[in-house]
C-alpha cells in the first residue's frame, strides 16, 4: 500500500522507480499475459524471418500483411453479427464463426503478401536489383497499404468486437488463466512447431533451407527458386493471418489502419531477438520480447514503459551476441 | 510436387486451427453471465430547474445595432472531435436566431472557423477571425490545447471571448483580459469526481488511470490529490494504447472497487471492455472526455459500469431548450450545447444594452452578473466562473442520462 502511494505522484526527482513488490505481486498475472502477447508476436515473427532467411529481406510490408488479416477478421465477425458486447450465441456457433474468420483472415494475409511479393519484390529480383532497394521498396509497400487502409477507413479504430467473454480455466500460483489466454498460447505453439517440423522435413521445407543456404546451388540442384519463395511469402502470410484472430481476440479496439506497424516492428526484434532465419529464434524471442515489456511495465510502475523496456533488453542482447540468441542461419539450423 | 505437399500442409494448419478454435470457446460456454457486481442504483434526473429570471437570447425585443454586427464560432468543424463543435455552435445558431427573430433592430450576424480541433491549425482561423472588424466577441475555443495556443492573439486585439468547454485550469494563469470560461475547470472536476466516487458510489478503494495528454495528467493530478486515502493506486496510459492487461493486472491484485480513467474515450472505451473482460466488477468513472455515445458504442455491454463527471449542464432536460435546439439541428442537445448557447446569450444581451464594440462588449462580460438557462455567470478576476456546477451521469439501456449535480 505505502509502495504504491509513492508510486502515485511522481515527481520529477524520481521519475524512474523500480516497484519490486509490485513486481512480485503481479509477477504471474505479467508472466500469463507476457507469454500470450509473446506468442502473437512469435506468429508475426516467423513471416520476417522466414522471408529473411530466403531472401536476406527485411520485409516491413509483413506489418500490413498482418493487419489486412486483422481487418479480414473484423468484417468476417462484423457480417456475423458480433458486435462489442458480448454476442448470445450457443458454444458451436461460436466455434464454427471463430474459424471463419480464421480462415478468411489467414487466406487475405496470404494473398497480401503473394501480391506484395509479385507486384513490389519479383520485378526488382529480375532486374537484379541491389539489397537496399528492396528495403526501400518494403517500407514504401508498408506504407501505401497503410495509407490506402487510412483512405478507405479513416483514422479511427473499428468498433471492437467481443468473440467470447474469457472465463478462468485453472489457477496457478493464485493467478487465474483465462480460456483466452490458453488457446492462443496452445495455439500458437502449435502452428510454430507445425511450422519448424515443416521446414524441417518436408521436401518444400529442404527447398527452402537449399534456397536459404545457397539460392544457386539450389537452383542447380534443381529447387524452383521462384516457388520456393512464394512459398515462402504464403507460409508467413497464412501465420500472420492467424496471428491477426488471436490479436484481435485480445485487443478487439487494435484494428486500424496504423494498428500493424508498432506490432510488426516488435514482431521484427522479436526475430532478431531470437536470431533471424531461425524458426525457433523467432518463438523463443517473441516470447521473450512479451515476457520482458511485461515485466519491465510492471516494474516501472506504468505501461508508458512497456517499449522503452523491450528494446533496451534487444540493444543488450544485441551487444553480447549479435546473432541473436540461437544466431541466424536458417539453412544451416538444424531446425 | 511442392503445390501438393503445400495444400496438404494448409489442409493440416486449418484442421489444427478449427480444433484449436473449438478448445477455445469449450471455456466460454460457462463464462457467459457477466455479473455486476453489487452496483449502486442512483436514479436518473429527469427534469432540472432553470432560473427563473434566466436572460434569454430574446432580450425585450428593442434592440438595436447595425447590420454589420458579427459574433464568431472558431472551433472544430471538421476533424476526429467534430462533434463536440457541432453541439457548440449548434447552440450558438439557436441563441442567434432567436434573438435575431425577436430583435427586428438587430440582425447579428454569425461566422465559424474551422480550426478541426487542432492546436497546430488553429492560429490561421483565429488570425483570420481577429482581423475582420466586424466581428465584436467569439465563443471558442472549444478545446483546451488550442485555447492555449491562441488566448494572446485574442488578448493583443483585445477581441472577448468565452470558451464553452475548454477546461485546463492554467488556462486562465496566462493574464489573458480577453478570455473567459463557461464552465467549471478540472481543479473543480478533480475534487467533484472524487467525491462522487467515494461518496454516491461509496468506492473504498479508487484505482486512478490517467493517459498522457494535458488534459489526463491535469485532471489525473487534481482528482489523486483529492481521493487522498481511498486511492489504491495509479497507472499511466499512452495515446493509441490497445492494450491494458498490466494495468488491469495491478488493478485487480489491489482489490480496487472503483477505476477512475482521466482520458479521453477513444482509450477509455477498449479499457473498460478489456478491464470487464478480465472480470472486474467494481465502477467505472470517466469524465468529460470520455463522456461520449461514442465511448457506449465502443466498449458496447461493458459499459454498463460506467459513470461519468462532467462540468456540463445536461440540456436535454429543459423542454424549452430541447425541442428548439432538436428544431434546428435535428438532433438532441449533446454535451455543451447549452453552455454553447449561454456564453452567446451573454454576448447578445451586451449587443442589445448597446456595447457595440470590442472594447465596450469584453467591459460588459467582465462585469456580467446573472443567471443563464444553465446557470449563473458571473466571473472572477481571472476569467473563471464563480460558482460553476459538476453534474454526474451514468448508463441507462444504453444511453449516457444525468443524475445530478455532484461534488456539493
Amino acid at each position: 500500500m505505502l509502495s504504491t502511494l509513492a508510486m502515485s505522484v511522481p515527481a520529477d526527482s524520481n521519475w524512474i522507480n523500480f516497484d519490486v513488490p509490485a513486481l512480485i505481486q503481479n509477477f504471474w498475472s505479467a508472466t500469463f499475459d507476457g507469454l500470450t502477447f509473446g506468442a502473437i508476436y512469435a506468429l508475426v515473427a516467423l513471416g520476417y524471418t522466414l522471408v529473411y532467411g530466403v531472401l536476406n529481406l527485411i520485409n516491413f510490408a509483413h506489418s500490413e500483411v498482418f493487419i489486412v488479416g486483422c481487418y479480414g477478421v473484423f468484417f468476417t465477425l462484423s457480417f456475423l453479427g458480433f458486435g462489442p458486447s458480448v454476442p448470445n450465441l450457443d458454444f458451436w456457433s461460436i466455434v464454427l464463426n471463430l474459424v471463419l474468420a480464421l480462415v478468411v483472415a489467414m487466406v487475405a494475409s496470404a494473398l497480401t503478401a503473394f501480391v506484395v511479393e509479385r507486384v513490389a519484390y519479383k520485378p526488382l529480383r529480375k532486374r537484379n536489383a541491389p539489397r537496399l532497394v528492396f528495403l526501400i521498396t518494403a517500407i514504401g509497400v508498408s506504407f501505401s497499404i497503410q495509407y490506402l487502409i487510412f483512405l478507405w477507413r479513416g483514422p479511427n479504430p473499428e468498433v471492437a468486437l467481443t468473440m467470447f467473454r474469457p472465463t478462468p480455466i485453472f489457477d496457478v500460483f493464485g493467478t487465474i488463466i483465462d480460456s483466452q489466454q490458453l488457446v492462443i498460447v496452445l495455439a500458437a505453439v502449435v502452428m510454430m512447431v507445425f511450422t519448424d517440423q515443416f521446414i524441417s522435413r518436408s521436401r518444400t521445407g529442404r527447398g527452402i533451407r537449399a534456397v536459404a543456404q545457397d539460392p544457386d546451388t539450389a537452383t542447380l540442384m534443381g529447387v524452383n527458386k521462384e516457388r520456393i519463395i512464394i512459398t515462402t511469402f504464403i507460409i508467413g502470410g497464412l501465420l500472420a493471418g492467424a496471428a491477426a484472430l488471436f490479436y484481435v481476440m485480445r485487443i478487439p479496439s487494435g484494428v486500424q489502419y496504423s494498428g500493424g506497424f508498432v506490432l510488426g516492428v516488435k514482431a521484427f526484434a522479436a526475430a532478431v531477438l531470437g536470431g533471424i532465419g531461425n524458426v525457433r529464434g523467432a518463438l523463443l524471442g517473441g516470447l521473450l520480447l512479451g515476457l520482458i515489456g511485461n515485466y519491465g511495465q510492471i516494474l516501472l510502475g506504468s505501461s508508458q514503459w512497456t517499449d522503452v523496456v523491450a528494446f533496451v533488453v534487444l540493444v543488450l542482447v544485441l551487444l553480447v551476441r549479435p546473432e541473436g540468441i540461437l544466431g541466424t542461419s536458417l539453412g544451416r539450423s538444424k531446425a | 510436387m511442392y503445390r501438393k505437399k503445400v495444400i496438404t500442409s494448409l489442409a493440416v494448419a486449418a484442421t489444427l486451427g478449427m480444433l484449436l478454435s473449438s478448445c477455445a470457446n469449450q471455456a466460454s460456454t460457462g463464462g457467459a453471465t457477466t455479473g455486476s457486481g453489487n452496483r449502486i442504483d442512483i436514479p436518473a434526473l429527469t427534469k432540472i430547474d432553470t432560473p427563473a429570471g434566466a436572460v434569454l437570447p430574446a432580450g425585450d425585443g428593442k434592440g438595436t445595432c447595425p447590420s454589420t454586427t458579427t459574433l464568431g464560432y472558431i472551433g472544430a468543424e471538421t476533424g476526429a472531435n467534430a462533434q463536440l463543435g457541432i453541439n457548440i455552435f449548434n447552440g450558438i445558431q439557436l441563441a442567434i436566431n432567436e434573438h435575431n427573430a425577436a430583435n427586428a433592430g438587430c440582425q447579428v450576424q454569425f461566422k465559424k472557423f474551422d480550426t478541426e480541433g487542432d492546436p497546430n491549425k488553429a492560429t490561421g482561423p483565429v488570425a483570420q477571425a481577429v482581423s475582420e472588424a466586424d466581428i465584436i466577441g467569439v465563443i471558442g475555443l472549444p478545446f483546451s490545447g488550442e485555447s492555449k495556443a491562441t488566448g494572446n492573439i485574442f488578448e493583443q486585439q483585445g477581441l472577448v471571448h468565452i470558451t464553452p468547454s475548454a477546461t485546463n485550469p492554467t488556462l486562465t494563469e496566462n493574464g489573458w483580459t480577453t478570455f473567459f470560461r463557461g464552465l467549471g475547470n478540472d481543479a473543480v472536476q478533480g475534487p467533484a469526481a472524487a467525491k462522487f466516487l467515494t461518496g454516491k458510489l461509496e468506492a473504498k478503494k479508487v484505482y486512478l488511470v490517467q493517459d498522457d495528454s494535458d488534459y489526463g495528467i491535469g485532471l489525473g493530478t487534481a482528482t489523486s490529490a483529492a481521493l487522498g486515502s481511498a486511492l489504491a493506486g495509479t497507472d499511466k496510459v499512452t495515446t493509441g494504447q490497445k492494450d491494458f492487461s498490466a494495468v488491469i493486472s495491478k488493478i485487480i491484485n489491489s482489490k480496487a472497487d472503483a477505476v477512475f480513467y482521466s482520458g479521453y474515450y477513444a482509450e477509455g472505451a477498449p479499457f473498460d471492455q478489456q478491464l470487464v473482460g478480465k472480470g472486474f466488477t467494481g465502477t467505472f468513472v470517466g469524465p468529460d472526455g470520455v463522456k461520449d455515445d461514442q465511448f457506449v458504442k465502443l466498449a458496447g455491454d461493458a459499459s454498463n459500469n460506467a459513470y461519468f463527471t462532467c462540468p456540463c449542464i445536461p440540456g436535454e432536460l429543459i423542454p424549452t431548450f430541447e425541442s428548439a435546439y432538436k428544431k434546428l439541428a435535428n438532433a438532441e442537445p449533446g454535451t455543451y450545447s447549452i453552455e454553447g448557447y449561454d456564453a452567446a446569450t451573454v454576448l447578445l444581451a451586451g449587443i442589445d444594452k448597446g456595447k457595440q464594440d470590442r472594447a465596450s462588449l469584453k467591459d460588459w462580460v467582465k462585469n456580467y452578473d446573472a443567471d443563464g438557462l444553465s446557470k449563473h455567470y458571473k466571473w472572477n478576476d481571472k476569467g473563471e466562473l464563480q460558482a460553476p456546477t459538476v453534474y454526474g451521469y451514468k448508463i441507462a439501456a444504453g444511453k449516457i442520462v444525468p443524475i445530478g449535480p455532484i461534488g456539493e
